[in-house]
């Protein structure tokens, strides 16, 4: 078989979170990250931050139907790490000359704006959710994340019935609503 | 009307509880009242959001977990796709053999990418080049809609396509909480990509490796699948203590594509070699029988079949119950595990074999993987 269609089958487990295909891609890419991170003055701390952003980025190309694997996981990955700690590097103002090479990237400027802008909402969507407390953070994610059924949420939650625990449910997604765009706002 | 009263609406929508006339009702409001349209159009985006922060969530513990383990350089945990860092028995040449108790089914190469790529059929991607600007959001939008709605159609019915496998063994449940299933670790080793398990019924569900150890040859994996329907507490206990010499024993497992029942005895106190992490037993166990239970007549789970000796029919290898314990205690080190528990409620001592039979094997499953 060749490498890059083992990759795409990685990409597909990727895709469903199985976790042999996402410690295979860590295996296979994190050293090099690690190594390019730790040599443009960054910690492994940081090394590991700019892998998770990495692996966000890869992961939802992995959902996007449009999305067609033309170079190793590995290439791409390391690319997309390395825009990552690129950007960070300039916001930090501690520039200092460093060739930027997309040419792995297929995605252009606009795209990479755009996916940005998708991972500052997924992050401020993660902060509502933890800001919003207890019980409404559980409930919320056992019926939207774990898909648990009403009857199940309203015994482990103790609530009296499947519809009390719905009226609580829908009262705690109205809350995380309002923080999610307060947030915006601020 | 509230806000959550159209929440409540959306979401009755999306899951396909509504009836034909409220259905009807909605599509038209939809159609005629555009600040209500707008506002189901914010909800389901909202929902769309909300779910896909919980799977990046989820990504983002799975790939911490990864990193710890990778610090600690301890047991392998999870599958085998990279080179697999792990303790492996002093003795390789056991490995060898047990290696080949996991049947090898061909797989040609073809038909994995062609199961692969079966997800890819949902989405239809046409016109989408001559669309104008505004019209891509809306269509993106409608293809969400889509992909919710059969995302809830399949938590309900739809039975997955089974997978393609390269071989085939046994595993048995263990916490039927936490879904965890206790197997070989050799058999892990076989697969690269995907496992999943099947029950006696048939039925197909997606597992993944939690716990590896080459070194007691055990590994759990845990039923990750929405479709899979808890159990009562497995009948069976697992031994804390020894067996004895001559104790009679019954084993279950998937040498075929159906369960297997066979019966033998414990020979001799230690393994392979005088390995005192294993029984010898005298029955028959096959390819495919890896991973398979070992139980006395009191319904009590003694050990685990995981090799047998080449060329000496009869002469099995099982590793002794002992070391489940031993993983347990492992795995309640490890934060994303440490609930593990052994949910057993021993009722075989009175029963019968054929009935203790019965009530085993729906916690015997296949395990299968590529």
């Amino acid at each position: 078989m060749d490498y890059l269609k083992h990759d795409i089958m990685l990409l597909r487990g990727l895709s469903r979170q199985d976790s042999s295909s996402i410690n295979a891609i860590y295996k296979d890419v994190y050293p090099s990250v690690l190594n390019m991170v730790t040599g443009f003055s960054g910690s492994a701390e940081d090394a590991s931050d700019v892998f998770q952003e990495g692996m966000i980025i890869l992961y939802e190309k992995s959902l996007d139907p449009d999305f067609e694997l033309k170079s190793l996981i590995k290439t791409y990955l390391y690319a997309v790490c390395k825009r990552i700690w690129l950007k960070k590097w300039q916001r930090d103002k501690k520039t200092e000359e460093w060739v930027d090479d997309n040419s792995q990237l297929a995605d252009n400027e606009e795209e990479w704006e755009r996916m940005m802008q998708r991972q500052e909402e997924l992050t401020r969507m993660e902060s509502a959710l933890k800001s919003l407390g207890e019980p409404c953070k559980s409930l919320i994610e056992a019926y939207y994340f774990k898909k648990m059924p009403m009857m199940e949420i309203a015994s482990a939650f103790k609530y009296t019935n499947a519809d009390n625990a719905k009226t609580q449910k829908y009262k705690c997604l109205m809350r995380l609503k309002k923080l999610f765009f307060q947030d915006k706002k601020g | 009307m509230e806000e959550i009263q159209i929440a409540e609406m959306v979401e009755r929508y999306l899951s396909g509880e509504m009836g034909d006339n409220e259905l009807m009702s909605f599509e038209h409001k939809r159609k005629t009242d555009s600040i209500f349209n707008k506002a189901v159009i914010d909800h389901i985006y909202f929902i769309q959001h909300l779910e896909d922060t919980g799977k990046i969530m989820a990504l983002k513990s799975k790939l911490k977990q990864i990193e710890s383990n990778d610090l600690k350089n301890e047991i392998s945990t999870f599958g085998s796709t990279s080179k697999v860092i792990s303790i492996w028995r002093k003795n390789r040449k056991t490995i060898a053999v047990a290696a080949s108790i996991a049947i090898v089914v061909s797989a040609a190469c073809a038909s994995i990418i062609s199961f692969f790529s079966n997800g890819k059929n949902t989405h239809l991607k046409p016109l989408v080049e001559k669309m104008k600007e505004q019209d891509v959001k809306y269509k993106k939008l409608e293809s969400q809609i889509g992909k919710l709605k059969s995302e809830s159609i399949q938590n309900n019915t739809t039975p997955s396509p089974k997978m393609e496998s390269k071989f085939r063994a046994t595993g048995f449940l263990i916490d039927v909480n936490n879904n965890y299933i206790v197997t070989n670790a050799h058999v892990i080793s076989e697969a690269s990509n995907q496992l999943a398990v099947e029950n006696n019924k048939g039925e197909e569900f997606f597992a993944e490796p939690v716990y590896i150890n080459h070194e007691t040859d055990l590994a759990v994996l845990k039923i990750q699948d929405k479709n899979f329907k808890k159990l009562p507490p497995v009948p069976y206990s697992i031994k804390k203590n020894e067996a004895d010499l001559g104790e009679t024993v019954f084993i279950l497992g998937y040498p075929k594509e159906e369960i297997v029942y066979g019966e033998g005895y414990v020979s001799a106190k230690n393994g392979f070699q005088m390995d005192p992490l294993f029984y010898q037993l005298n029955t028959m166990a096959k390819e495919g029988n890896s991973g398979s239970p070992v139980i006395n007549k009191n319904g009590e789970l003694i050990g685990v079949i995981s090799q047998k000796r080449d060329g000496e029919e009869g002469v099995v290898f099982a590793i002794k119950s002992s070391s489940i314990f031993d993983a347990i205690d492992e795995m309640k080190k490890i934060e994303d595990l440490k609930n593990i528990q052994l949910t057993s409620q021993q009722s075989l001592r009175k029963s019968d074999r054929i009935n203790q039979v019965k009530k085993v094997q729906e916690y015997i499953f296949m395990i299968k993987g590529n």
